[in-house]
């Protein structure tokens, strides 16, 4: 048994700021791996604040950057949480930047802001395409420095719950394979995203949304789940991303004809729309013939169609300063230079807007429990995300879960020893039978084999839950997931072993993503209108009569409960996006 | 995209990978795996479909597959790579030996023991020491440029974008370990803090907000930069390309003036 009085659950952007939030106080980060492979490494193109430096966007300003988030989230988001993000953007950048963070700058030697998508001014800070990678080296340094106490290659399995409280977590360490039970007053997940359920995903491999599975199994509900993001441009075949700062840059999106489409969706932002627009019209190109499609027997990774993304016309010394990682990827994993060559892109999914369900301070329905990052859904990025918007999350509302788990602690009545005895009590009971599930799924033998089952699940929520969506398939998808569900209990594993079992981690993550699947999939059967990334080709329009509300699932043993929770609406009434 | 191995005339590859697991192994051993090659496959990608497909307890760190997070650094064919950016088909070669990382304590398979790693990280005070506005470091204008603005409350420090431009190699290291485990001082001196932890370091020396004065001291101690004998290992092994052993030479000139009382390298502190 561990002790910690808080807990924090994931070692990226937000389970880090979080952490430095609590420095001095007895905090522990728990991670599946050393924190600096989480999957924030990964962001690209930037983070929005409106602090004013370029030329061309001085006099932004928090409420314009709010206006836009609320916009471009096609009116879902909440919009106090999206002032409350917007106004402390600009707070969370320049401290990030007093940390050290290296952000690219301009001639007068402020940092560097370019265009991004939905933005109507160029407020996306950057540090070259490797923002992310910048931010969270920064993070990783300051939490260093404050003396981090991280359990590192921690496999999280169970919330415990002890009276109407979060009170500890159980958990296996994936080198030894002992499952431990932490007891604490407090427990934060910043576990991030959902994406490797699907096929063609930007995400690390690491993202299958098991902190979104674990804390739905613990009663807490999730929020908008149906919401998931397709990033427009990611590299044929890996389906890496190629950030959207490569047209903020100025690039261009083409069809097998040399046109830039995007006129004929959104003439004005052209390939500067937002990315669920922009996603699906580079998809209905590909679908009506006017992508690329491989020469047959040449199917690459994922495989699809593919239009262009040419860099070509910003020229080599450009390419270079602004978009280095970019060109790094197109050589060495496409084999394409985008100084020569345009580059093959086609979407993928990038982003869960959906999540645990928390409040402005990352608090969710169940005491002592608390969420932040691509993991919680709060909600400010509602039915669709902006670019630069996903750092920017991590760091605000990681920063408010942390104070707030810390206000939490701090109010509870001192436990006394009975309490605190039973808390220890439901975590050492729920450890034993963690164990026993374990030690069972260790022998299991059964016909069927888990990772075919995730590639299937991964092929079917790719082509049946994805940018384009109606009732059919979806009706389908539900009821093969539900198969996918009876045949997890039939499996079998190939190594019994307990030390770096990746065999049992896999089947152990696959059960939290059969979970999540079904919530996704009966969510967007459920949400009969189109909204932001979900688009349903029967119910082409927004119905803001019906549908202007968040979905929340329960979990229930029969599969998911849904309800609904309102819409906060301060200053923004809700218009036609245009774009 | 693959002319030198077409999928229809070269289907599968061997991969020889060294396993071993020291609570169970007297030593460690190779298993061949046939792996039907795709255009496109990356050897962690080779990696993936044996764990997926033939054998569940091969061991080995994976997360961002885009040569970006550092977990899949080890040796293929011989030399330091990721995993995840390296082509099967750049190889040219259908057998495909992986190692791990030497130098490090294998714990299973592929997966080392980094601790001791980033315990030399730690020590080298991995994290950017400001907040005054005051220089340790001179701008890359030279010494004699006016000192930075005043700056305002809730602003950030300016930085020329020639003084960014100065560290911008150190700031793309993801810590993946390949630098340090290829490097021969490291090899005879456990205790050289190595190319890693002083490419951090140096990341901080050269940058212009950096306030620590006892940054390049810490550098330059008994296990610090003096034991780097450019051999050029480190700047050979980098899978991102930092030309590393050049950095070192800057630290190294640093504390030289640093000794010597010229402007630079902490110049700035003498006068604090």
């Amino acid at each position: 048994m561990i002790r910690h009085r808080y807990l924090i659950v994931g070692g990226g952007l937000a389970g880090l700021r979080a952490a430095v939030e609590l420095a001095g106080q007895d905090v522990a980060v728990l991670a599946r791996v050393q924190p600096l492979r989480s999957h924030s490494v990964a962001a690209a193109g930037g983070i929005n604040a409106a602090l004013g430096n370029n030329p061309d966007g001085a006099d932004d300003t928090p409420e314009k950057h709010a206006f836009d988030t609320i916009k471009g989230s096609d009116y879902l988001a909440d919009q106090d949480a999206v002032e409350i993000m917007a106004r402390e953007a600009i707070d969370r950048v320049i401290e990030a930047e007093h940390w050290g963070c290296p952000f690219s700058r301009f001639p007068d030697g402020r940092i560097a802001q370019r265009p991004f998508g939905g933005a109507g001014f160029p407020r996306t800070c950057y540090a070259a395409d490797r923002t992310g990678h910048a931010l969270l080296h920064t993070l990783y340094e300051q939490a260093v420095r404050r003396g981090l106490h991280a359990y590192e290659e921690w496999v999280a399995l169970e919330l415990v719950v002890a009276e109407g409280r979060a009170c500890g977590l159980v958990a296996m360490n994936l080198l030894t394979g002992q499952v431990e039970g932490f007891v604490a007053q407090a427990v934060i997940f910043a576990t991030g995203g959902a994406g490797r359920m699907y096929l063609r995903s930007s995400n690390a491999l690491l993202n299958t949304g098991s902190g979104m599975a674990i804390a739905y199994r613990a009663g807490v509900p999730l929020k908008d789940m149906e919401f998931i993001q397709f990033h427009p441009t990611t590299l044929y075949g890996s389906n890496i991303l190629i950030t959207e700062g490569a047209r903020g840059e100025g690039g261009y999106l083409l069809n097998n004809k040399g046109q830039r489409f995007m006129e004929r969706y959104a003439a004005k932002a052209m390939e500067l729309a937002p990315r669920d627009i922009v996603a699906r019209a580079i998809q209905t190109e590909i679908d009506e013939g006017r992508g690329f499609q491989p020469p047959p027997g040449a199917q690459v990774g994922s495989g699809g169609g593919y239009v262009h993304l040419d860099l070509r016309h910003l020229g080599e010394a450009k390419i270079n300063e602004r978009l280095p990682k970019v060109r790094e990827i197109s050589v060495h994993i496409a084999g394409v230079d985008p100084v020569y060559e345009p580059i093959p892109i086609q979407p993928a999914q990038h982003y869960t807007m959906g999540g645990i369900d928390t409040d402005n301070d990352g608090a969710t329905q169940l005491p002592g429990f608390f969420a932040a990052g691509e993991a919680a859904c709060v909600s400010v990025h509602g039915a669709n995300r902006l670019g630069g918007n996903s750092l920017l999350d991590t760091i605000v509302f990681g920063r408010r879960a942390g104070a707030a788990a810390r206000r939490y602690v701090e109010g509870l009545e001192p436990a006394g020893p009975a309490g605190q005895e039973g808390a220890v009590a439901q975590v050492e009971a729920a450890v034993r039978s963690m164990q026993e599930k374990i030690a069972k799924l260790l022998r299991a033998d059964g016909p069927e084999d888990p990772a075919a089952l995730r590639d299937r699940l991964r092929s079917l929520m790719s082509e049946q839950v994805g940018i384009f969506r109606e009732r059919e398939p979806l009706e389908q998808a539900v009821a093969a997931i539900a198969d996918f569900k009876e045949r997890y209990r039939h499996i079998h594993l190939r190594h019994r072993g307990t030390r770096y079992n990746l065999d049992l981690y896999q089947a152990v993550e696959l059960e939290g993503m059969l979970d999540l699947a079904e919530v996704i999939a009966r969510g967007a059967l459920l949400r009969e209108e189109s909204r932001g990334s979900q688009y349903r080709r029967d119910f082409p329009q927004r119905d803001d009569a019906n549908w202007l509300k968040h979905t929340l699932a329960y979990h229930t043993a029969e599969g998911p409960r849904f309800a609904f929770k309102p819409v906060t609406i301060t200053r923004y009434e809700p218009q036609e996006r245009r774009y | 995209m693959d002319q030198a191995l077409g999928a229809a005339d070269t289907p599968t590859v061997y991969f020889n990978v060294q396993r071993y697991d020291p609570e169970v192994d007297a030593k460690p051993r190779y298993d061949r795996f046939a792996v039907p090659y795709e255009p496109g496959m990356t050897v962690l990608q080779g990696l993936l479909w044996i764990l997926d497909h033939v054998d569940g307890s091969l061991a080995l760190r994976y997360s961002c597959r885009e040569a970006a997070c550092g977990s899949c650094a080890m040796l293929v064919n011989g030399w330091y790579r990721l995993a995840c950016k390296t082509q099967v088909k750049d190889l040219r070669s259908k057998e495909i030996t992986v190692q791990p990382l030497p130098h490090y304590p294998v714990i299973k398979d592929l997966v080392v023991d980094m601790s001791g790693f980033f315990a030399k990280y730690r020590a080298v005070q991995p994290y950017l020491v400001g907040g005054d506005g005051q220089r340790a470091v001179e701008p890359a204008s030279g010494p004699g440029a006016p000192a930075p603005e005043e700056v305002a409350p809730g602003r950030e420090f300016r930085q020329s974008p020639a003084d960014r431009a100065a560290f911008e190699d150190a700031t793309i290291c993801i810590l993946c370990g390949a630098c340090t485990s290829s490097c021969p001082s490291f090899w005879t001196n456990p205790d050289y803090l190595g190319p890693a932890a002083l490419l951090k370091g140096y990341r901080f020396a050269a940058d212009t907000r950096d306030c620590l004065a006892e940054r390049v001291p810490l550098l330059s101690g008994e296990d610090g930069i003096y034991r780097c004998h450019t051999i050029f290992n480190c700047t050979a092994a980098c899978p991102k390309e930092i030309p590393i052993t050049e950095a070192l030479q800057s630290l190294k000139r640093m504390a030289s003036r640093r000794l010597l009382g010229g402007g630079g390298g902490g110049g700035r502190q003498a006068a604090r």
